[in-house]
This record gives C-alpha cells, sequence and structure tokens, in this order.
C-alpha cells in the first residue's frame, strides 16, 4: 500500500469471535489508515457485522487485540468507542421518529437546542448533507434519516466513521448523494470503515477493501484495480452463478391478478394510506414493485394476501384468477391458487419453535395432508422431503425447527414451500432479503423458471438490481401510490428513482421541477 | 453486572422430564428447613404428603375424588394456555356448570327417570360454556382482556350462587342453610366402592383426556390452536383465525369447568351448596402448567396435585402443622416449578465486566 509509513488508525489483531452454532470471526487482522475509504466486503453471513460491532464495542471479542493509533485498547465499549472519535451507522437507523432532528441529536450530543441547530445547518452545509433541524423524523425520507445519523456522528471529534450496508435502503440518487459526502469526509481526513456486498460500490468508492469469507479475511486488495467478477470470485470462492436469460414469452389474455383503484386507510399514525392503486399481473410474467422501505409496502402486502380485511373493500377491488376476493381470507385465496412469501420469516413466513414439517402443514394443509381433520403425517413427511431436497434447503432433516436454520436455507424452505404449492398468482415480498448470493440466485431462478410455465408473479423488492434481473414489467411505489406500469427493458434505473424519491409524480408522468431538496 | 437470559434452542426429552423431579426434590428440601424451624419434624411431615396418603383404601379413593375434576379443568385449561387465550376463571364457569345441572333435581324432586343424570351433565356443560363463551365473546368483539373478564365473572359466578342458596333454591327444610335440597339417588353418580365417595364420574374426565390428547397430538384444530399461540402472525398468514382459537380455547374450558361442577354437586356434595368448587378452578391452572401443558403430563400432574391436597389434610393432624405451612409448601411447588423451567429453556449469562457506562452509552 501507497501510505506505509503512517500509524493505522484502527488496528485489529487475531480478533475471534464465537457463538455457539458457529465462528463469526476467525483471528481477524485488518489495519485502516487515515483519510481512507477502506471496505469491508462479504457475502450475508460472512461476519461482517459481528466484526463492526467488535470494533465499536458493541460486543466484545472471545480473543485478539483492537490498537488505536498504535496504542492497544484495554476497555471497549460503544461509550470510549465514541470518546475516541468512532462513529457507526447501523443498518437500522437509531432515531425517534416522534422527535425532531434537533432533539434526537442532542440525546448523544450536549449543548442547548439553538446551539445544535446551528451546528447541524453547519455541518450539513459543508458536506452537501442539508437538513432542516426542526422537522419530525417520521415525516423525513430514508435518505433524510440517513443524513441525520451522519451529522450525529460528525457532531463529535470523527475521526472514523463505520457505515454498515448504508445504500441498501436508498434509491440510486440519493447513493449518488451519500457518495460525495463520503469522498469530502475522507478529504477532510476522516477514515471509513464501508460494510457491503455490492461490488460496483465498492469498486467506485473505495481505496481499500478487505473481503471476509466465512468469518476469515481471505484478501486485502485495491478495489481499483479489480474487476466485479475478480471480486466476487473473492467473496464467495466462485463466480457469481448467472440466471439463464428468457427464452420465450407467453402471457395470458386476461389478468391474474387485477386491483382496480384501491383505497385503504388506516387510523394509525405511523402507517401509509394506499390509495388509487391500480395494478394487473398477467401469467407468464414477473412484475416488480419498487420503491423505499416504508412507503406502503407492507399495507399493500397485506391487504393483498388477505391478512388484513379491515378496510372493507368492495369484492371487485382486489380480483384474483378472474374471481372477486377482497372481501375473502388468507385461506380462500390461498384455495383458488394464491401463494405467499411474506418479508417476516421467523414468526409469519414460519414459525421459529416449530419443526420443518409442522411449519409445511402451516400452509400446505390443502395438499392431501388432512383426513376429516386429522393429519396425515407421512404426506407432511413426504411433502417436506420432497421441498428440502428439490430447493436445496441445507438441514439435518424435517425434524428440526425452523429457527436452527440460516436465513437463506429457511428463505428456500419457504419459498419451496409455496411454490410446491402449485400456485397460478404467486407474491413475494423481499424474496432474497439478507440471502446468500448462491441461494438468492437459485431462488431468482425458479422464479424465471415459474413464470415460463405460465404463473402470475408479483414481487415487492427494495432491491432495484434484483428487480431489473427478474421482472419483465415494473411498478413504483411512493407514499402509498403506485406508478404507472413501466417496461422493465425500457427504462432506466435513474427514472425509477426519480419515482421512489417522488420527484417524479406517480400518478402521471409530469416531472416537477428543482425539487433538489428531496435528494 | 448484566443478567441475560438466552432461549435454547435444542433440549432433550430426559431434561424436560428432569424439571418435575428437581421441582419437587428443591421443594421438599427447601420445606423440610421451614418446617424444622417452626419445632415439626420434616420427616413426619413428608410421610404425611407422600406415603399416608397410599396407606388406607379410603384415603387413596379421596385422591381419585380430587383428580377427577383437577384432571378435566387443567387439561382443557392446557390447551388455552397453550393457544395463549389465558383464562383463569374455571373457577366460575365450575360455579355456573354447578348451578344449571342443579336446576334439574330442584325442579324435578321426584323425578326417578334414568335421563336425570345425562341431563344434568349437560345442562352443566353449557353453564359453564355460557360463562365462559361471554368472555369469548368480549374478547373477540372488543379487545376485552379474557384475564380480566374470567376472573371478574368468577366474583359475579359467587354472587349469583349465594343469590341462589339464600334465597328461591334455599332448601325449606334446611334449617335456613344456604344450601339446596339433597338430591334424589337417580341424580347421583354411583359410588363405585361401597363406603366411600369415588363414583363414577370419573369416567368423564378420562374420555375427556383422551379427547384432548386426539386434537392437540392428531387434528388440525390443535395444530391451528398452538400455532396461533406460538406465532400469532405465522397463523393469520396461514389463514388461521385468531378469534375462532379464542371461541375454541373458552368454551372447551367452559365445557371442562361445568362438567367438572356438575360432578362435585351429583357426586360429592349431593347438593348445590357454598363451598361447591373447592378451589379446583384455580389448582387447575397451577396443575396444568406443571404438567407441561401437555395432555400426559397433566394426566400425572393432577395425581400428584391430587396427592398433596389429601397429604396436606393428613399433615394437619398427624404431622400437626398449621394450614398456613401447608398452603407455603404447594406454594413452593409451583414457584420452584417455574424456576426449573426457566432454567431448562434458558440460558442464564451473568456479564460481571458490563459497565454502567456503556449501558448507558448504547441508549
Amino acid at each position: 500500500m501507497k501510505k506505509d509509513n503512517l500509524v493505522p488508525l484502527l488496528s485489529l489483531r487475531k480478533l475471534t469471535k464465537r457463538y455457539p452454532a458457529l465462528v463469526a470471526n476467525d483471528r481477524i487482522d485488518l489495519d485502516v489508515i487515515p483519510a481512507s475509504i477502506h471496505a469491508i466486503l462479504g457475502e450475508n453471513g460472512a461476519g461482517k457485522s459481528t466484526l463492526m460491532k467488535l470494533t465499536y464495542g458493541v460486543i466484545e471479542p472471545d480473543e485478539g487485540e483492537l490498537f488505536w493509533e498504535g496504542k492497544k485498547i484495554k476497555q471497549n465499549n460503544t461509550f470510549s468507542s465514541r470518546k475516541r472519535g468512532i462513529g457507526m451507522l447501523f443498518q437500522h437507523f437509531s432515531l425517534f421518529e416522534t422527535l425532531s432532528v434537533v432533539e434526537n441529536i442532542s440525546l448523544t450530543i450536549p449543548g442547548n437546542r439553538k446551539i445544535l441547530s446551528e451546528r447541524i445547518k453547519k455541518v450539513g452545509a459543508a458536506y452537501n448533507m442539508i437538513i432542516n433541524p426542526e422537522a419530525l423524523v417520521f415525516s423525513l425520507s430514508v435518505g433524510e434519516r440517513q443524513r441525520i445519523e451522519i451529522i450525529r456522528c460528525l457532531m463529535q471529534d470523527l475521526k472514523l466513521l463505520i457505515l454498515d450496508e448504508p445504500t441498501s435502503v436508498l434509491p440510486p440518487q440519493h447513493v449518488r448523494s451519500l457518495f460525495h459526502a463520503l469522498r469530502k469526509l475522507r478529504d477532510s481526513g476522516v477514515a471509513i470503515l464501508y460494510i457491503s456486498h455490492k461490488l460496483e460500490e465498492v469498486i467506485e468508492l473505495c481505496d481499500t477493501a478487505t473481503i471476509l469469507q466465512d468469518g476469515k479475511v481471505t484478501g486485502t486488495v485495491n478495489p481499483h484495480e479489480r474487476t466485479v467478477q475478480e471480486l466476487a470470485t473473492l467473496m464467495i470462492g466462485r463466480n457469481i452463478p448467472q440466471t439463464k436469460p428468457r427464452t420465450e414469452k407467453r402471457l395470458t389474455d386476461t389478468p391474474i391478478l387485477k386491483i382496480s383503484n384501491l383505497d385503504a386507510k388506516s387510523d394509525n399514525p405511523f402507517s401509509v394510506n394506499l390509495s388509487r392503486i391500480d395494478l394487473k399481473v398477467h401469467g407468464g410474467e414477473i412484475v416488480g414493485i419498487a420503491g423505499v422501505s416504508g412507503n406502503g409496502q407492507k399495507e399493500l402486502s397485506r391487504v393483498l394476501s388477505g391478512e388484513d380485511l379491515s378496510h372493507n373493500l368492495h369484492p371487485k377491488i382486489i380480483e384474483m384468477m378472474g374471481k372477486p376476493v377482497a372481501d375473502l381470507g388468507v385461506s380462500d385465496r390461498r384455495r383458488l391458487g394464491f401463494s405467499f412469501v411474506p418479508e417476516e420469516r421467523l414468526g409469519r413466513g414460519a414459525i421459529a419453535p416449530m419443526t420443518l414439517s409442522e411449519n409445511a402443514l402451516l400452509t400446505a394443509y390443502g395438499k392431501d395432508m388432512l383426513d376429516h381433520g386429522f393429519i396425515r403425517n407421512n404426506k407432511i413427511e413426504a411433502f417436506t422431503k420432497k421441498c428440502i431436497s428439490d430447493f436445496d434447503v441445507r438441514c439435518r432433516g424435517t425434524n428440526v425447527i425452523a429457527s436452527s436454520l440460516s436465513g437463506g436455507n429457511l428463505q428456500k424452505f419457504i419459498v419451496g414451500r409455496e411454490l410446491s404449492l402449485l400456485p397460478k398468482l404467486l407474491f413475494l415480498a423481499q424474496p432474497t432479503w439478507g440471502v446468500d448470493i448462491g441461494s438468492a440466485t437459485a431462488i431468482r431462478q425458479r422464479l424465471l423458471d415459474l413464470r415460463d410455465q405460465g404463473v402470475a408473479i408479483l414481487v415487492i423488492s427494495e432491491e432495484l438490481e434484483e428487480l431489473f434481473e427478474i421482472s419483465d414489467r415494473l411498478y413504483v411505489i411512493h407514499n402509498g401510490q403506485i406508478s404507472p406500469s413501466l417496461m422493465t427493458a425500457e427504462i432506466k434505473p435513474d427514472d425509477i428513482g426519480e419515482y421512489m424519491i417522488g420527484i417524479r409524480n406517480v400518478s402521471n408522468n409530469f416531472i416537477k421541477g428543482n425539487n433538489a431538496n428531496q435528494v | 453486572m448484566r443478567i441475560k437470559f438466552e432461549a435454547r434452542t435444542e433440549f432433550s426429552k430426559g431434561v424436560l422430564l428432569s424439571v418435575p423431579l428437581i421441582t419437587i426434590f428443591v421443594s421438599v428440601t427447601v420445606s423440610s428447613f421451614l418446617l424444622l424451624a417452626l419445632g415439626k419434624s420434616p420427616m413426619m411431615t413428608m410421610y404425611s404428603f407422600f406415603i399416608a396418603p397410599f396407606e388406607t383404601f379410603y384415603s387413596v379413593t379421596e385422591i381419585f375424588l380430587k383428580f377427577g375434576p383437577l384432571l378435566i379443568i387443567s387439561q382443557a385449561l392446557a390447551i388455552g394456555f397453550r393457544a395463549k387465550v389465558w383464562n383463569i376463571g374455571a373457577e366460575g364457569q365450575m360455579v355456573m356448570g354447578a348451578i344449571a345441572a342443579t336446576a334439574i333435581p330442584v325442579y324435578f324432586p321426584d323425578s326417578t327417570s334414568f335421563l336425570l343424570l345425562p341431563a344434568m351433565i349437560i345442562l352443566g356443560a353449557v353453564g359453564g360454556m355460557v360463562w365462559s363463551g361471554i368472555a369469548a365473546f368480549l374478547k373477540t368483539q372488543f379487545n376485552a382482556n379474557e384475564i380480566l373478564v374470567t376472573l371478574m365473572l368468577s366474583s359475579i359466578a359467587y354472587q349469583f350462587l349465594y343469590y341462589l342458596l339464600l334465597g328461591p333454591w334455599k332448601d325449606p327444610m334446611g334449617f335456613n342453610f344456604p344450601q339446596t335440597v339433597m338430591f334424589q339417588d337417580e341424580a347421583l353418580f354411583t359410588s363405585l366402592f361401597t363406603g366411600v365417595r369415588f363414583n363414577t364420574s370419573i369416567v368423564l374426565p378420562i374420555l375427556f383426556s383422551l379427547g384432548v390428547w386426539i386434537i392437540m397430538e392428531k387434528s388440525f384444530i390443535g395444530f391451528k390452536l398452538v400455532a396461533g399461540g406460538t406465532a400469532p402472525k405465522a397463523a393469520g398468514y396461514a389463514g388461521f383465525s385468531a378469534k375462532t382459537a379464542v371461541w375454541q380455547s373458552l368454551l372447551l374450558a367452559g365445557f371442562a369447568a361445568g362438567i367438572a361442577g356438575m360432578s362435585e354437586v351429583a357426586g360429592p356434595i349431593g347438593q348445590l351448596q357454598r363451598s361447591v368448587t373447592s378451589g379446583y378452578g384455580y389448582t387447575a391452572i397451577i396443575v396444568a402448567f406443571l404438567g407441561g401443558l401437555h395432555p400426559v403430563g397433566i394426566v400425572f400432574a393432577s395425581f400428584f396435585v391430587a396427592v398433596i391436597q389429601i397429604g396436606g389434610d393428613i399433615a394437619l393432624v398427624s404431622a400437626d402443622i398449621p394450614i398456613s405451612a401447608v398452603r407455603v409448601f404447594q406454594g413452593l411447588i409451583l414457584v420452584f416449578y417455574l424456576a426449573t423451567y426457566t432454567f431448562v429453556h434458558y440460558r442464564i449469562q451473568i456479564d460481571w465486566k458490563q459497565q454502567l457506562s456503556s449501558a448507558k452509552a448504547s441508549l
């Protein structure tokens, strides 16, 4: 490396953290030098987040040492880390939604409100992160909330900023302004630890990349000199599997799912009101719904699945397989050939302390598993075994409990269960969220195969790359409203991004003028 | 210092079986010390509790007499508890069952029909179900908390009982005692042996237990109830109705408690009087948990609790200990059961190094 003469800001030596079932970090060595952006690259489950929590002092290592500016750290906790000048942005924001920006910041930074407000404006201006200190957090976009967190870190004497997958929730436009701010920060002398599994980002932004695989460091490279394929090989130990391209296209004449002018208002001030949603999915196509999280995806999925019947909709507002279903419950919709994979795996898609067989029975009971209300164990067993082998679920048999499976394997099991029901209409929410690359590709390939067999598939996802990879058409959801249908082949991610942050009005194609305060 | 409870994901059947054994061992040890402090002989007391109940034929039949109502109520309550429907008002449902069944001998005192007893069983079950049905209705319609509703309904049931016993149903020949007429023989269960109170009503709890075992282990209804109790969102996702689960749990409990109440008035008591329940409705809650909420475990738990209840009565006399010492011993068993259960299901980590400052900072 070029700056070898510098004393590293932070050094980790043989850092090890063990959990009952696995070694999350295995003798990790790492040096972070000042004024650099250092990527920690690895798949889901490689141990990135654990490593950062060890660094920040959220958890304690079992073995190994940490050095700060050359001196050994004796006691590491979040309080002492912050005193040292380390700031951390977690994947999920730690903000109080009902408080204003300045109130949130005053919880950790001393000083009266007026002075803090001035400082927030000053810091914001210096790094192009303008924000109104008096704004209430729940009214702000995800990008703006992230800014609050960064500004909060900057308002202490910041030397090292740790970011955990900061772009996973952002639309493309916000990613660009975040990168801009991060580069400015680096140039002012701050070191940045950037956790990601997105290779393009790392190549674009980072000066050094340390790659983790199964809790071990497999290499430290200069990402500017590497290609995406090379980094991928280092990260997962093989090439990224690709999904097969589409061969032919056949759509059903009538839509399998049709939502007409759906309005769903809620009494809960923190949930999003759905308004005037129009949407169609034909057999033989995958339709994606893009959007920044918290724009009505959860509400839409509960209305669509039949779990939320509180809105007393006219039956014809939702039609499945040509039948009005808006007044029908979950099991009636399922009986028509509807299948659903929810975004929460444990507790909704599967019951944590129950076995895989019992979890198969949860939704597959219609598959000949009952005899006059009595459970036919042999049928369940056969179904579960087939599901496990067809979808390559790694587990020790049908009698292990759901929570003992890794996130990726459990998701494969849930997707497998829902696909084994041979649905005519399949609805998935965040199908590959937190799933390792291998499993994610396998799941996506299954969806493509199913589409070719004529199944109608609707996917809600916050990962734009995923939607571009698998969907034929896209809608964008923003603030409970949905955009016109967009052909994936004809539209660019940036255009989707404009819908996602509301620059482009979702209800028509008119582009509002300089709505730059949103960016 | 910080204490963390970490759920264990896997444990063997042997560990689960050890819970009641450890519980009994620790409770016996601790209460021995308490008895020593009272100047009573622990050996004598434990002998009264655990051995003496089996020494005479009569007391063995008394064990089974208590075993019946405890078994039928706790089996039904356990189903509700697994579905996370917290019915703690089995006591009131039992009272209402007893009242409803008593209507027949009160209004048909001269009938000798063989249909008397079956009609009383049906009325008893209906009486309990009406009472628990009120809680189910309020829960599903207005989301009223079933713990409060069932508990308060028990008080109302008692007041209704007192009203009947002091007013319209008071035995005119009963020297003004608050009790009804003695039931005619046709309205009573037959004793299984001469000279004992243990009677044919024992068939009902046994049949009911068998039914519960089939429902919970073999039927889809049982699966849906447990799924709804373990993960309500997953049950909603699968399309299992939470309201149905509330109705099923509560009606089943009312059914069982009502029959238990009927079996008391048509069995050992032979009339309706103030102390109709002997506290079975509340004791059954303990029994259900002691039995691990499992149909087979509950059979053993019911028997065990019946033994220590009879044993407690014997200890009062033969070991000369106060009634409160009996209650303390019975209470210790529940406390230690819950403690042992927690230790088996959770790994407790004490983190001595954790500083207060970091706890503050992490806010």
